[in-house]
């Protein structure tokens, strides 16, 4: 019955996205406003911004903006270079072009500057947007969907309120055969052996721990945890009291997978995504905010983001809906505008399975085209830095 | 207050217990709403006046609490107590750390510098 409400656009690799969206991406930051220009004169909610500012190749930016690129929400893509830039553009717009999506690529230096490559490129998103209008949707099915969850701005109400509820509707959703991704493992410090005791195997378990040791030796050096002024501010004191509430968005299926950023789930059920980087830390904090994580859980396939928050966030993202669930009362009376979903009644009496509930339903209903509160807002926040991974080890998928 | 504390249980008293148990292992409770200085609240059945305010999402100690003691939450250790706490004293930065990486502010990086 409810799964009739979701549809997508059938992409050549079989995936179904929940939007048609044309991307304009800027291949270094010297692009970026000449690419911001096209998006905001197109005047459309449906182009949006992605990016990536430096100038430097890195293997895993060039990866990240391929899978976004070939996300199943994006149906074409207009990549922006200044031109002398490391970013292989080539390698990303045959990619691209493989998916069967149409691609264009504009070279400022070559095609004149400013004035001219914005008025070429909104020409180019024009062309794509009446392209795109002639796809019809067809019926999407729940086994169909990818739901990534992040929390941004906790306090001491997420882990009583909005986390559990999102860990409820995980377990239908997994039940359903969708793929549910949780993620930040430093942000999962001190919940690893319970985590690992949920893994479907104990090599997958094994896994787990040693990629949450990772993070908390990458945070150690980095001479910080995971843990803002704001959390303090909302009555928690420790990494690990923020890791405990954090992990209850993860509900209580097994555990079928560790992925990193840009895996895509191969089948339904729970994964964890490792999002801190591998090796000596070279280029940094591993997610310097929300909106890193949120490009990274799309970047794994996410069609739609369950985000909670107490202290009260605003994002959205490029690409894919963000969903709001707040976790305070008090917030959500000051920033209802922004919040989808008012768990924090749950202080009040409300049950957890009601909540939990009404987030399933609404994932459903953004699923088939509904607009999220930051999504009709206009948010379309995106970010994306330096990083470096290793491919995942053999037990870290579920076997075929 | 209702032991066990479990969000999912309705309280049909109409008047919702200001602090939350959320697992019969815990030695701290968590404020449901903000409370005030002095406002009587139970902790496990026994009345109990409050010696300052805890803002709502805040934790209190549900039993005294020895320096070095585990403090417990959601069933799981969530820290040490770095100096002692009394029964019904605010659990938070001036007495509780990290086992696992020292707290932040925004005056202060971590571990204090």
């Amino acid at each position: 019955m409810s799964e009739s409400r979701m549809k997508g656009y059938v992409r050549s690799d079989g995936r179904k996205g929940i939007r048609n969206v044309v991307a304009v991406a800027y291949l270094v930051e010297c692009a970026h406003h000449v690419s911001r220009l096209i998006v905001q004169k197109s005047g459309a909610d449906d182009v949006h911004l992605i990016g990536f500012p430096g100038c430097y190749p890195n293997k895993y930016s060039l990866e990240m903006m391929e899978r976004l690129c070939t996300h199943p929400n994006v149906g074409a893509v207009l990549l922006v270079s200044l031109g002398c830039e490391g970013f292989n553009r080539e390698h990303l717009r045959k990619t691209i072009l493989a998916s069967g999506r149409p691609v264009q690529l504009l070279v400022i230096q070559q095609s004149g500057g400013t004035t001219r490559t914005l008025n070429a490129g909104l020409d180019i998103v024009r062309q794509m947007r009446a392209e795109l209008a002639k796809q019809t949707p067809v019926p999407m099915a729940l086994d169909e969907l990818v739901v990534g969850t992040v929390c941004g701005g906790s306090d001491g109400t997420s882990g009583i309120t909005a986390n559990p509820a999102v860990g409820r509707c995980f377990d239908w959703l997994i039940e359903n055969d969708a793929a549910c991704i949780f993620e930040e493992t430093g942000e999962l410090i001190g919940c690893e052996r319970i985590m690992a005791s949920r893994a479907i195997t104990p090599a997958l378990g094994a896994e787990i721990e040693a990629c949450v040791e990772k993070a908390a030796n990458y945070y150690r050096i980095m001479g910080y945890g995971s843990f803002a002024p704001g959390n303090a501010e909302g009555g928690l004191t420790t990494l690990e009291e923020k890791s405990m509430g954090a992990y209850s968005k993860s509900g209580s299926s097994p555990i079928s997978g560790l992925i990193k950023p840009g895996d895509v789930p191969p089948r339904g059920g729970l994964y964890l995504l490792d999002v801190v980087p591998d090796g000596e830390p070279r280029f940094g904090f591993p997610n310097i905010s929300d909106n890193a994580e949120i490009v990274e859980l799309i970047a794994c396939g996410s069609h739609l983001i369950l985000f909670t928050t107490g202290r009260g966030s605003v994002v959205g993202s490029a690409i894919s809906p963000v969903i709001k669930i707040c976790a305070n009362p008090d917030t959500y009376d000051r920033m209802t505008d922004d919040m989808d979903v008012n768990a924090g009644r749950i202080l009040h009496g409300a049950e957890l399975d009601e909540v939990g509930r009404e987030i399933f339903d609404l994932v459903q209903s953004v699923a088939g085209g509904a607009l999220s509160k930051s999504e009709a807002l206009g948010h379309q926040e995106f970010i994306l830095t330096y990083k470096q991974f290793e491919p995942i080890g053999p037990a870290c998928l579920p076997a075929a | 207050m209702t032991q066990g504390g479990h969000m999912s249980t309705r309280d049909d008293g109409g008047k919702l217990p200001p602090l939350l148990l959320l697992h019969p292992d815990d030695n701290i409770l968590v404020a449901r709403r903000d409370i005030t200085k002095g406002e009587r609240v139970e902790i496990d059945g026994e009345s109990f006046t409050m010696p300052a305010a805890v803002e709502l999402g805040h934790k209190l100690a549900r039993r005294a609490l020895e320096p070095d003691a585990r403090v417990l939450k959601y069933g799981a250790p969530i820290g040490s107590m770095k100096i002692a706490a009394a029964r019904g004293e605010h659990v938070h930065l001036h007495n509780l750390r990290s086992d696992y990486i020292p707290s932040t502010s925004r005056e202060l990086g971590a571990d204090g510098h």
